[in-house]
């Protein structure tokens, strides 16, 4: 009896479970199957399979890796300079603060600093190189993603240095091991969970976010994220964006397999 | 060494630069009377006036915190719950299998969340506006109340509520004066996690927003889609000067009862857009 009533307590918890984290994936999962007229089909499948889909999400693909790399390239001298500075809580506090400001406001900056007027089309037209189109192309997305992103890379990594025990990097030293030698065999492997979690970070938005291809891309730049949108709210082909949707989720999937995903972080409390 | 030093502080100050270029740039032409972003003529309040006389905007930004207020506390009281539930399943793999299942929509991208909720609320029925886009966003926020809360839970000693229990506190009193006070704190970072990310959502609302109900970041996207105009520099500028005051008061309120709880997600406290 009293089991029960605890268990009627637990009830919205539960329900939220099964209403808004199981039912929508399976809903996405079913509507994949239906084509526009809500007949049952594979025809979705088999649409995916061609040319023009599989190019689309290998250049989604090629694009989030390149947002990913250089995120990366960007952020570890970052982090780790960071971690050789006095006051490091107030400049990573400096690095947090952008990630709050909304991601369309950050965006819409570059609307204006890549426009044909805008200050780096100037700074071009006095070097001497002349005027570019810098929006609307591959670019600008890759440039803006990566604006972003480099905070959510910086800050895994930075927490991993920090963790890391300085002993380590003196022992390796004396025992002779250069400093780049030191960075590969002892810094960058102790440090791979923090790279891990901040490309994991940058990756998959960088599948799914349509609003920087929507705005500052032009279509010169379509990625899975930007399919899905398209196919739900404009041309209302549920099915086909499901479609795409089960394979962004089964991408995810594979790529927290593959890094060693997230549920486990968490478990470990880390 | 010196040398080295001064190089690693020159790409320090560059990547911050960078960082903050584009913001003190949308920030620095809303003062610009010549309405475009890239010839500074005299200054004016005339973009945060149009601002203040929108009333479009105005309800919109209404909307947005009545959302954002609602849906933050609805997600905390609900986020207490499952904490509390997580907490007491004894199994190991069943509390980690729920835990899994409490961070599928912290890791999910936001097209996926929106696109499924739109097929969700469109079976049951429910119409797209008001309601959906608050039902939408309490569920995408309780997830983030529970992993605030949960390690204050883990923390607290069973022994707490024994003694309480052995005094002879009913069990409302013991959640009322032993359970709550304990992880207050991680209540409050919960609402306040919650609270972000509802006020900073664009992708899910866009999805189950329908016409004629609208918060911020829709507003935003559907003006900045447009192009260039300086009301929108103005906003973001309001919204930039909101969220530093907003983040810096909580980090010391934080401070002040630090206790260095680790958090489970990183990226989740961050609110990495996905």
């Amino acid at each position: 009896m009293q089991a029960n009533t605890r268990a009627v307590y637990m009830l919205p918890y539960y329900v939220w479970i099964v209403l808004f984290v199981v039912a929508p994936v399976v809903l996405v999962a079913y509507y994949s199957f239906f084509d526009v007229d809500g007949n049952l089909t594979l025809q979705n499948y088999r649409t995916f399979f061609t040319p023009v889909y599989m190019q689309m999400t290998l250049s989604s693909f090629w694009y989030a890796f390149l947002v990913t790399l250089f995120s990366l390239l960007i952020a570890y001298p970052a982090a780790y300079l960071l971690t050789r500075t006095k006051h490091r809580q107030l400049w990573i506090l400096l690095i947090i603060l952008p990630t709050w400001i909304n991601l369309l406001l950050k965006t819409y900056a570059f609307i204006g600093i890549f426009g044909t007027s805008g200050p780096i089309n100037a700074l071009l037209g006095t070097i001497g190189i002349g005027e570019q189109q810098l929006l609307f192309n591959a670019f600008s997305f890759v440039f803006v993603s990566v604006y972003i992103f480099v905070p959510f890379m910086i800050l895994p990594i930075y927490n991993a240095l920090e963790e890391l025990n300085p002993t380590l990097i003196s022992a390796a030293r004396d025992l002779g091991a250069s400093g780049w030698t030191t960075f590969r065999r002892v810094i960058f492997p102790l440090t791979l969970s923090g790279v891990k979690s901040g490309c994991m970070a940058v990756f998959i938005p960088s599948l799914s976010l349509f609003m920087i291809t929507r705005l500052i891309a032009g279509n010169k730049v379509i990625t899975l994220g930007t399919a899905i949108e398209q196919h739900f709210l404009v041309t209302q082909d549920w099915g086909m964006g499901s479609t795409v949707a089960v394979v962004l989720i089964i991408a995810m999937a594979v790529l927290m397999l593959l890094t060693g995903g997230f549920g486990q972080e968490v478990r470990h409390g880390k | 060494m010196g040398n080295k030093n001064k190089w690693g502080n020159l790409y320090l100050v560059l990547v911050f630069a960078v960082l903050y270029a584009p913001i003190l740039y949308l920030m620095y032409y809303s003062f610009n009377s010549a309405g475009n972003m890239h010839e500074f003529e005299g200054f004016t309040w005339q973009w945060y006036d149009e601002v203040f006389q929108d009333t479009r905007l105005m309800i919109i930004l209404i909307n947005t915190l009545v959302i954002a207020l609602l849906s933050s506390a609805i997600a905390t009281i609900i986020g207490i719950i499952g904490a509390l539930a997580i907490d007491r399943i004894q199994r190991r793999r069943l509390k980690d299998a729920v835990l899994s299942l409490n961070n599928v929509l912290i890791v999910s991208p936001d097209v996926i969340i929106g696109a499924s909720f739109l097929i969700l609320f469109t079976i049951v029925g429910i119409k797209l506006g008001f309601a959906s886009v608050l039902i939408s966003h309490i569920a995408f926020s309780i997830p983030i109340t529970v992993l605030m809360i949960l390690p204050r839970l883990q923390e607290m000693s069973p022994t707490l509520v024994d003694a309480a229990r052995d005094l002879g506190a009913s069990r409302r009193d013991v959640l009322a004066r032993v359970i709550l006070p304990f992880i207050k704190q991680g209540i409050f970072a919960g609402f306040f996690m919650a609270f972000t990310y509802s006020l900073d959502d664009f992708a899910v609302t866009f999805f189950v927003t329908g016409n004629g109900y609208s918060t911020l970041s829709v507003e935003i996207y559907s003006r900045a889609r447009q192009g260039v105009a300086l009301s929108i520099n103005a906003l973001s500028t309001l919204i930039f000067l909101f969220t530093t005051a907003l983040v810096v008061g909580y980090y010391m309120i934080n401070r002040r009862a630090q206790t260095r709880t680790r958090r489970s997600e990183p990226a989740a406290e961050m609110g990495v857009p996905r």
